[in-house]
């Protein structure tokens, strides 16, 4: 077949170099990746590698870089009893706070799951309190629930139950009613959030398996939820253990809040969490080498022990 | 053709077609009402603590601190709220509006930097593009959080200590955040986009004139968790903007909760002042917030 020429519609136009296809690509995506790119680069790469140099550095009341002591700081931090006795602090606090999240979360969703009537509404209830923060969780919790004068309304409530013991909650060190203040003030901000994940779990399970349990003779309740909705929630529950878990590990709001300051007789020194002792030696204290090198231990920690959760629950693996 | 405004992960699920409760719990009548009383009492709890704050908000000292529990304020003390603005020492005008501020920027560029980064590593054909992403993944790696010492030392560096830029833009970019968007737009209908391309325009166009108007629904879920996120930070605001004009309204609230002499209404009216706006927004992107939230799901 003959090439048909028809003037007009095909014209040799000069295309300038930044117009061509594979020029144009490169160009836009450079454009388009630029800010992300240079943020990161800015506020997150530079802070590690700096944090890094600095943590092999001398560096007290100064942020130069160049004094290097080797492994100086981390061996300090490693053998401060204050940070040893910060973890422990952090892992009884994940010891409490994950499970019990986990379990409150999970009953919740299918609980809100399993009604019909009002069910966006008690859903909305409590998931709400995540738009709260902690500090203003911690206004409630330290001067409104657990204040630990008559008028708090632990107090109260014990008092109808008819009780005249007053308790200090946030002061009380023997049993240590403390821990009760800072568990719940979390379990209260974080549960919805992890009943929506559930709750989005829930929702990607095939119906028809329910159906062919029943005509199997599988009797809905716990029969189907321990065969089928537990195992099929499996990656769920494996995001939400990760997720609820690295958060813990990294609170402080509700320490600081909390503990410190006046109106109780409570300190920061009774449950100091690694961030805290974070702050107190980089920014109190001005020891920025020293401090670097504790946030990568933790970070080590919590990336060590992320990754064992992984392999013990058999992350990746299909349900 | 209808471009997806929802996350496609949505649509897959579809709509639930069976009307049954699906935890395979079957409801006889006596366990629904059990159901309910649960779901009642738990409801209670949880709506307590706000009780305890607007009550105490909008009570008198002596009321608050009567030992016989005063279940609303005889009347509502309304000046609560004006002599909370009043006093000089807890500026909560300023740190409303540096928190009005650093959360509005955290909605508008966190997610304009993500959706525009994504979009490249999932549309724009080059040769690094993989490169690039693995390193947008790597910092996933990092807990947020703990890094903020050497986050302190490069931005006082940078000569960001006590100022307004030094509290916001470190925490405009958003790996995780990026990661959503190129899973959304590698799931965008093609055909979109390449009709676009085909009537001349860029892939600026493509991405201001199809993409970005039809990822709404991403947009939004993703901005409102970074609007909360942002609105309720604490640690990083507290160290980097501590001076007088740079801080939050958290901070603000902090530092009155932790202050030697207790105003109990005003405290309390602080924390109404503090969380109010936020249970606007999620009374009304309630829908937007659920779909963030169940996106963050996928991180574990």
């Amino acid at each position: 077949m003959a090439a048909v020429e028809i003037p007009g519609t095909i014209r040799e136009v000069s295309v300038p170099w930044w117009k061509q296809t594979r020029w144009e690509a490169t160009i836009a995506f450079c454009v388009f990746v630029a800010p992300m790119v240079i943020g990161l680069g800015v506020f997150t790469f530079l802070p590690i590698v700096w944090g890094l140099l600095i943590s092999f550095s001398e560096a007290r009341n100064t942020i130069s870089i160049g004094n290097w002591v080797g492994l100086q700081n981390y061996r300090d931090v490693l053998s401060d009893p204050q940070f040893i006795r910060s973890l422990r602090t952090i892992l009884i606090f994940a010891v409490f706070i994950v499970p019990l999240t986990f379990f409150f979360s999970l009953f919740l969703a299918l609980l809100v799951n399993s009604v019909g009537f009002g069910k966006a509404f008690f859903r909305s209830v409590f998931f709400i309190p995540t738009a709260i923060s902690y500090v203003v969780a911690s206004v409630i919790w330290k001067m409104g629930i657990f204040s630990g004068v008559p008028s708090g309304f632990a107090n109260m409530v014990l008092y109808w139950m008819g009780s005249n013991n007053v308790i200090a909650w946030i002061g009380e060190t023997n049993p240590p009613y403390y821990w009760l203040v800072l568990v719940s003030v979390r379990l209260w901000l974080q549960v919805g959030f992890y009943m929506i994940i559930f709750i989005a779990g829930l929702q990607e399970i095939d119906q028809s398996l329910y159906e062919a349990a029943y005509v199997d003779g599988g009797k809905p309740g716990w029969t189907t939820f321990w065969t089928i909705t537990f195992p099929l929630l499996r990656n769920t529950s494996i995001a939400v253990l990760l997720l609820n878990f690295i958060a813990a590990f990294q609170a402080y709001d509700e320490f600081v809040n909390i503990l410190s300051g006046a109106g109780t007789s409570a300190n920061l020194s009774l449950a100091r969490p690694p961030l805290v002792y974070l702050r107190q030696v980089a920014l109190d204290q001005q020891d920025y080498g020293r401090g670097s090198a504790g946030a990568f231990i933790l970070t080590a920690i919590i990336i060590v022990i992320t990754l064992v959760q992984g392999r013990i629950f058999g992350f990746g693996r299909k349900a | 053709m209808s471009a997806p405004t929802r996350p496609v992960a949505d649509d897959r699920w579809g709509p639930l077609q069976h009307p049954k409760p699906n935890t395979g719990f079957s409801a006889g009548p006596i366990l629904v009402v059990l159901r309910y009383v649960v779901l009642l009492m738990l409801a209670a709890v949880f709506i307590l603590p706000f009780y305890i704050m607007i009550r105490n908000a909008l009570a008198t000292q002596p009321e608050i601190t009567s030992f016989e529990w005063v279940w609303w304020p005889k009347e509502m003390q309304w000046q609560n709220f004006t002599n909370l603005f009043k006093t000089k020492e807890v500026n909560m005008g300023l740190g409303l509006r540096n928190s009005t501020l650093l959360a509005g920027c955290n909605l508008i560029f966190q997610t304009l930097f993500a959706s525009m980064a994504g979009y490249a590593l999932a549309r724009i054909p080059f040769k690094g593009s993989g490169v690039v992403f693995s390193i947008i993944l790597l910092t996933l790696m990092v807990p947020g959080a703990v890094t903020f010492v050497p986050s302190y030392v490069v931005i006082s560096e940078l000569g960001g200590v006590n100022t307004l830029w030094g509290v916001i833009v470190p925490g405009l970019f958003s790996a995780f955040s990026t990661f959503l968007f190129r899973q959304f737009y590698l799931d965008f209908p093609r055909d979109l986009e390449e009709a676009g391309r085909l009537d001349g325009l860029s892939y600026y166009g493509v991405y201001f004139r199809l993409l970005l108007p039809n990822s709404m629904g991403i947009m939004a879920a993703l901005g409102v968790l970074s609007f909360i996120n942002s609105w309720n930070a604490f640690l990083w605001p507290s160290i980097i903007g501590q001076s007088a004009e740079t801080r939050t309204v958290q901070v603000v609230l902090s530092m009155f909760l932790t202050a030697q002499t207790i105003n109990l209404p005003a405290l309390f009216m602080g924390a109404v002042v503090a969380a109010a706006p936020l249970v606007i927004v999620f009374i009304f992107m309630q829908r937007f917030i659920v779909q963030g939230v169940r996106m963050s799901g996928i991180k574990g």
